[in-house]
């Protein structure tokens, strides 16, 4: 039977190809003429500049974090690419303008991108390598106020909000890849809703790595101000390399008065092949602060790529009645290693987080959940509930789980449950039995494993994520 | 020959982890006919039942095994059940997150698929199910839980009986299916099996108890032991047992051998 488990999660990457684009490459490396060089390619005001120089400095200062329960070689952090950005042929005004080549590969990926979009109602803002290539829908939500646009564009065309807001919720002294990435990030995604402003259509980035060897350092940044409301999602894929490539991203959320912000993920970058060669390192930040009172943030991810994952997102409970929530589900496959979970930092009075997770392992992968909920002296009658579950398929994979409880205020209730369950011989004859094959058999036995965490995900991810998840574990039943 | 052979097992050993659990067994089930296994525990019939339902745990040692004809052994198991092979299990599992419903509508659509025939829309299938679940008196509610998932013993019991009516298979193995169910639902659950049972069909109930065939009434009871038959006979053969026990059997045999 392990052998059919095996070949059933043996399903090939799919979106490994590589876009012959002429791209703007930077030497390897890292120093202060690199940084420099990014902030005058970018055409940067001096702050920024200062505020990159001064975590470069900071980051020399810091070591690599070894505490997550993940196992890789030292990253040589000069035998990395910087900044690469792909030549464009003229400045874009239309989507007719967009190098056929890179459309042809957003085709690959199955990114929509073109007006049919429209339809779905979902804003796309595509970042390749690290510059932003187009973003569509740009207009309509400028006619509500919005701002959704490359992190380049919102540094020229509104400084004042990214100055305002830039490391507000991550500072640069955070983390080691924070640290990294707020000195050499090269794009991302800023999105701004205005007072009183629901988002009409959600937004959505799809990220991709595309040259070997170019780190990828994406910077985003949503502010949602009083009674605003808006639902993000980020998906990312990237091609197949033999090399092992990083990613640091940042994401902060800032949420004010009756704010709301459901940002949900799913991730699918390169995991590496069958014997662990290759893969992206996915080492990110991603936080939210629920500033205002009644503001409440919503992280919903679905973790299946990257050769490691190391990734947290996080709510800082500020506001009195805030609400935090944290719905994850990972799957690992052969050598993939996640260490994932959140945190849920209690500041506030009567703030409440929810924390769901469900880790999937198959194959030789490692899945960890890490968790930390801390509830501060003020906040009082703060309530968390966190459900943590594991699922193995075969018995070489495995899962942990530590849950941090850090409880300073004695009106506070956390409350937390896990459960380990395992796809096994007897469940999987009891579906053939039926006439269900392996296959469908465990895709269905996983999607009611994941259903708390899917139905949190806009309806249009859903379908992909279920998908997605059949994808990873398909293979040929034989 | 008008009748129709269903299963034809023609000395059938088989072993789990290398230990030896069937040692010969022969059995002949024709359409129309429902056959009884009885035995002592640890004889073997629950390891022949998952052994022709295709169980990857078990491996066959010799012998041979004809559905309709057909080897049975050339289908890994989840053929078998789309062929019409049904077993209701002695410990039916439990598979949490995955409704009832669910399940029962995409085993239905496969099996269908597999017939040919044309699978059923959730709304379609809801009415389909409802009837099969006042066949059983059921409760619907049962359809949105999880496959068997907190049930009772006699809930899952049920349960399995329902997937039989759903799947409508041409060889039921109903492994201890009288266990845990208290008398009302036994004679539920009986009727429920004399309803499903026809001409086409053929039943293969495995119980340690007349009382259930009291209500399904076997043309053949087999009593197995040490991994064989030692002694076919008719539903009277049941009642002897009832009343004298097992031991007889083994001695009769081995007198006869000897
Ligand atoms: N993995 C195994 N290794 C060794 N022996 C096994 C294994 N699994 C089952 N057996 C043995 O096979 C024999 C037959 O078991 P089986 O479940 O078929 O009996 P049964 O006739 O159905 O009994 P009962 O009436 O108690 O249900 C038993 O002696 C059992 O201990
Ligand atoms: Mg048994």
């Amino acid at each position: 039977m392990s052998s059919v488990l095996q070949n059933l999660v043996n399903q090939p990457y799919r979106h490994g190809f590589v876009t012959d684009i002429d791209a703007d490459v930077a030497p390897k490396g890292l120093n202060e003429d690199i940084i420099r060089l990014i902030s005058h390619k970018k055409g940067e005001p001096e702050w920024l500049l200062e505020f990159r120089l001064k975590a470069f400095r900071h980051w020399l200062t810091m070591t690599e974090p070894a505490w997550a329960n993940v196992k890789y070689p030292k990253i040589d952090f000069q035998d990395i690419i910087y900044y690469s950005a792909p030549k464009p042929k003229a400045k874009l005004a239309s989507m007719d303008e967009v190098d056929p080549e890179l459309l042809r590969t957003f085709e690959k990926l199955g990114v929509p991108l073109h007006e049919q979009k429209a339809l779905a109602g979902v804003a796309v803002d595509v970042i390749f390598d690290s510059v932003s290539v187009t973003t569509t829908y740009k207009q309509r939500l400028a006619e509500v106020g919005i701002i959704f646009c490359s992190m380049s564009e919102a540094v020229r065309d509104h400084p004042e909000l990214v100055r305002r807001y830039l490391g507000s919720v991550v500072p640069y002294t955070d983390n080691y890849y924070a640290a990294l990435n707020s000195a050499v990030f090269t794009d991302g995604s800023f999105c701004f809703i205005p007072r009183g402003v629901k988002c009409p259509m959600e937004l959505s980035t799809y990220f991709r790595i595309n040259t070997q060897e170019s780190g990828q350092f994406e910077r985003t940044l949503i502010v949602a101000e009083e009674s605003a409301q808006v639902s993000y999602l980020e998906g990312c894929t990237a091609p197949k390399f033999d090399t092992n490539q990083l990613h640091a991203a940042v994401v902060e959320l800032v949420a004010l008065d009756d704010a709301d912000i459901k940002y949900s993920t799913v991730q699918n970058w390169y995991a590496g092949d069958e014997n662990g060669v290759g893969g992206i390192y996915n080492f990110v930040t991603k936080r939210g602060l629920c500033k205002g009172v009644n503001s409440k943030i919503s992280w919903t991810q679905v973790e299946t790529g990257s050769a490691i994952t190391w990734k947290y997102p996080s709510c800082v409970l500020l506001g009195e009645n805030s609400i935090g929530e944290f719905y994850s589900v990972a799957l690992t496959n052969h050598h993939q290693q996640a260490d994932t979970g959140t945190k849920m930092i209690h500041v506030g009075r009567n703030t409440r987080s929810t924390i769901i997770s469900k880790g999937i392992s198959a194959g030789s992968s490692n899945n960890s959940y890490r968790g930390l909920v801390r509830i501060g002296g003020k906040a009082d009658n703060a309530r968390n509930f966190s459900q943590c579950d594991s699922m193995l398929i075969g018995d070489r994979c495995g899962a942990s789980t530590f849950p941090y409880i850090q409880v300073h205020n004695s009106s506070a209730k956390v409350e937390h449950e896990a459960t380990t369950s395992k796809i096994g011989e007897d469940q999987l004859f009891y579906f053939a039995q039926r006439g269900i094959g392996t296959e469908e058999a465990v895709s269905m036995i996983i999607n009611g494993f994941c259903k708390d965490v899917f139905t949190q995900l806009p309806m249009e991810f859903a379908v992909e994520a279920t998908k997605l998840l059949g994808l990873k574990l398909e293979g040929s039943v034989g | 020959m008008t009748t129709k052979t269903i299963l034809e097992v023609r000395d059938l050993s088989a072993s789990i982890n290398g230990v030896p659990i069937l040692k010969g067994m022969d059995m002949t089930i024709n359409a129309g006919e429902v056959h009884a296994i009885m035995g002592p525990n640890g004889s073997g019939k629950s390891t022949f039942a998952k052994v022709l339902a295709g169980h990857p745990a078990y491996e066959v040692t010799g012998g041979s095994v004809l559905l309709r004809g057909q080897d049975l052994f050339a289908m890994p198991a989840e053929e078998r059940a789309r062929a019409g092979v049904f077993l209701g299990f002695q410990y039916p599992i439990e598979v949490p997150g995955v409704t009832n419903s669910a399940f029962l509508r995409l085993a239905y659509n496969t099996v269908q698929g597999a017939r040919g025939r044309d699978e059923l829309d959730p709304l379609e299938f809801d009415d389909f199910v409802q009837e099969k679940l006042a066949l059983l008196e059921m409760d619907p509610a049962f359809l949105d839980r999880s496959v068997n998932e907190g049930f009772s013993g006699g809930e899952k019991k049920r349960n399995e009986i329902l997937q039989m009516a759903v799947l409508e298979p041409m060889l039921a193995i109903l492994d201890e299916v009288d266990s845990g169910l208290d008398i009302d639902a036994l004679r539920i659950v009986a009727s429920g099996v004399n309803r499903l049972r026809t001409a086409d069909n053929a039943i293969l109930l495995v119980t340690h108890y007349q009382r259930l065939l009291d209500h399904i009434v076997p043309d053949y009871v087999h009593v197995m032991d040490g991994g064989r038959v030692l002694r076919t006979g008719s539903k009277d053969l049941a009642l002897e047992l009832e009343s004298r026990g097992y031991d007889w059997v083994a001695k009769e045999k081995a007198g006869v051998a000897a």
